[in-house]
């Protein structure tokens, strides 16, 4: 530290160039798949790409389905992290069982909400048999559209609110009890506290949370595929099944680049509405 | 109504909503589990809620008729080779982020956070055109190499802030009393890391575990556990596989996770916090 030396370049060297290599050369080569043909610039992939029905419908069902998962899970999430932030008896218990989706792949969710959505499964029993319902409710097929997006919204709303959770629960803990323990003194109700205080100080937190949930949730595909398969077109799903069916790798590619465009622009957008803290790493 | 009354009824209100959403989270992974192992007989009959016949049938045609457990294996060989090349890159890188003060450090810090934000499928897609120049299409070494990047960005910000966390002057007491740099790290900082760094490899293998798009499609033969499911369960074809399957086939990918997680818990919260605030 004393000495200005080569040393931490050196050090952090390999993972940049690694790092820069795995994003800069696919970069470089999407493109060059997406707008050349023959080894020359054309845009005849991209007509190809806008042209196609499931083009706009994936476009519009990615987006639809940020809009219906990202905010639910983090107005849950904040809920969850609020109570669990308290003490009480079988707490450690119940955030362990609320940590378990954590782990949970969004093939495996999509398995499982089947268990629970499919025509025999336990949602249509349990109905059927307290006498709500006389027939199963379909969830699944091309025909149920609707309901299928229900159930993908359901799971994934499952499967991801505990990162979330575990985000805010800690951006939680490290509001100093001083501050609360102030407004206490001066006789601020827990509302007050909780929008003058813990809210404001949250923020970094659902940032970082809100950033990561929207970025991947542009890339949903596992839960879609399972659930759903191309009755729910999304963009990585569209994309994997020109890569694996058709074999067109520039198509494919401009289904990628256009996740990549999509999470480059909110990127942008929320580090410009929201400050950019949450890129600052406390260490 | 007497304040002792309203107390408990506030309790009672606490611990229900609680206890929702516990049962929220665990209900379908019970329910999942149960139907994994009922006969069919008791799937099919509308009346059964919870099956009483159980049957190890499908768990193990999943496992050894449809190849989940060479996926099993497939998807611990790649965790394993990304834990090993994550950790050989980013724990130098982390060291240096937390232990040195020298310029652009932000600037790189930052740049490494942003390569993470980068979408999966743009980097899988080209990743096949130059994987079969390469010879690594179909490999897992292959799948291996992009799940480190996927997973390397994390382990440089996670390994910071644990190497952040032990104290400074320990080292420089033992260099004090004459061990080298490399020294003082091997014998001090790193037995002390030791924990933390452990719960960031299982945070790695958990990635790599559960990562579907990049290990669908660089490989055919050679399936992690995600990729082989999908593949069983959502042919082009359509919902190829009969529901019982399903169930078995979800059963099958939980429970390495549950294990993960029940060992893990304990550092989850701080890991997050340390890495995300």
């Amino acid at each position: 530290m004393e000495r200005k030396s080569l040393l931490p370049y050196l050090l952090i060297l390999p993972a940049f160039a690694y790092l820069l290599f795995f994003v800069g050369y696919p970069l470089v080569q999407a493109l060059f798949l997406a707008f050349t043909k023959n080894g020359v610039f054309s845009l005849d992939t991209v007509r190809k790409t806008i042209s196609d029905y499931y083009f706009w419908s994936a476009l519009k069902y990615t987006i639809a389905l940020a809009i219906a998962i990202v905010p639910t899970q983090l107005a849950l999430a904040v809920v969850l992290a609020l109570i669990m932030n308290r003490f009480f008896r079988g707490r450690d218990l119940a955030i362990y069982a609320l940590v378990i989706p954590l782990t949970i792949s969004d093939v495996a969710a999509g398995l499982i909400w089947y268990s629970m959505l499919s025509p025999y499964g336990f949602l249509n029993k349990l109905l059927i048999n307290i006498g709500i319902i006389s027939q199963p409710i379909y969830f699944f097929g091309y025909q149920f559209r609707s309901m299928e997006f229900l159930a993908i919204v359901l799971a994934e709303v499952w499967r991801a609110t505990s990162i979330v959770f575990v985000i805010i629960l800690a951006g939680l803990q490290m509001i100093s009890k001083e501050y609360l323990e102030a407004a206490d003194v001066f006789g601020a109700s827990y509302w007050m506290k909780l929008r003058r205080i813990v809210i404001p100080m949250l923020k970094p937190s659902i940032q970082s949370a809100l950033i990561i949930r929207t970025l991947f949730a542009m890339q949903v595909f596992g839960i879609v595929w399972i659930l759903a398969g191309r009755d729910i077109p999304v963009l990585a799903g569209e994309g994997f099944y020109q890569l694996t069916e058709i074999h067109d790798y520039g198509v494919a590619s401009i289904y990628a680049l256009v996740i990549a465009g999509l999470s480059i622009l909110l990127g942008a957008l929320y580090i410009k509405f929201l400050r950019a803290e949450y890129l600052e790493v406390k260490v | 109504m007497n304040d002792e009354t309203k107390f408990l009824l506030k309790r009672i209100a606490f611990y229900s909503v609680v206890f929702t959403f516990v049962i929220w989270v665990v209900l379908p992974l019970i329910v999942a589990i149960l139907y994994a192992f009922s006969s069919k007989l008791d799937y099919y009959d509308p009346s059964k809620i919870i099956p009483t016949h159980f049957t190890k049938e499908y768990v193990q045609i999943i496992l050894f008729t449809l190849g989940a457990w060479d996926g099993i294996k497939n998807s611990v060989i790649v965790a394993l080779i990304t834990i090993l090349i994550s950790f050989a890159l980013g724990v130098p890188a982390g060291y240096a982020i937390a232990k040195f003060v020298f310029p652009a450090k932000d600037t790189l810090k930052l740049s490494i956070v942003a390569l993470r934000m980068f979408p999966i499928p743009v980097m899988a897609i080209p990743l096949v055109v130059l994987y079969i120049r390469l010879r690594l299409v179909d490999t897992l070494l292959g799948v291996a190499l992009a799940h480190t990047a996927m997973a390397l960005p994390f382990v440089v910000l996670i390994t910071s802030s644990i190497f952040a966390g032990v104290s400074k002057e320990y080292e420089e007491a033992a260099m004090v009393f004459g061990l080298t740099r490399l020294g003082s790290f091997l014998k001090i900082t790193l037995p002390l890391a030791l924990p933390g760094l452990a719960a960031a490899a299982m945070f790695t293998f958990v990635m790599s575990w559960n990562e579907v798009f990049v290990a669908s499609v660089l490989t055919l033969y050679h399936r992690t556990l995600p990729a082989q499911i999908l593949s069983i369960m959502a042919g082009s074809s359509g919902g190829a596989a009969p529901d019982y399957y399903r169930f078995a086939a979800a059963f099958i990918m939980t429970i390495p996770a549950m294990i993960f997680i029940f060992f893990a818990r304990k550092y989850l919260i701080s890991m997050w916090g340390i890495t995300l605030k």
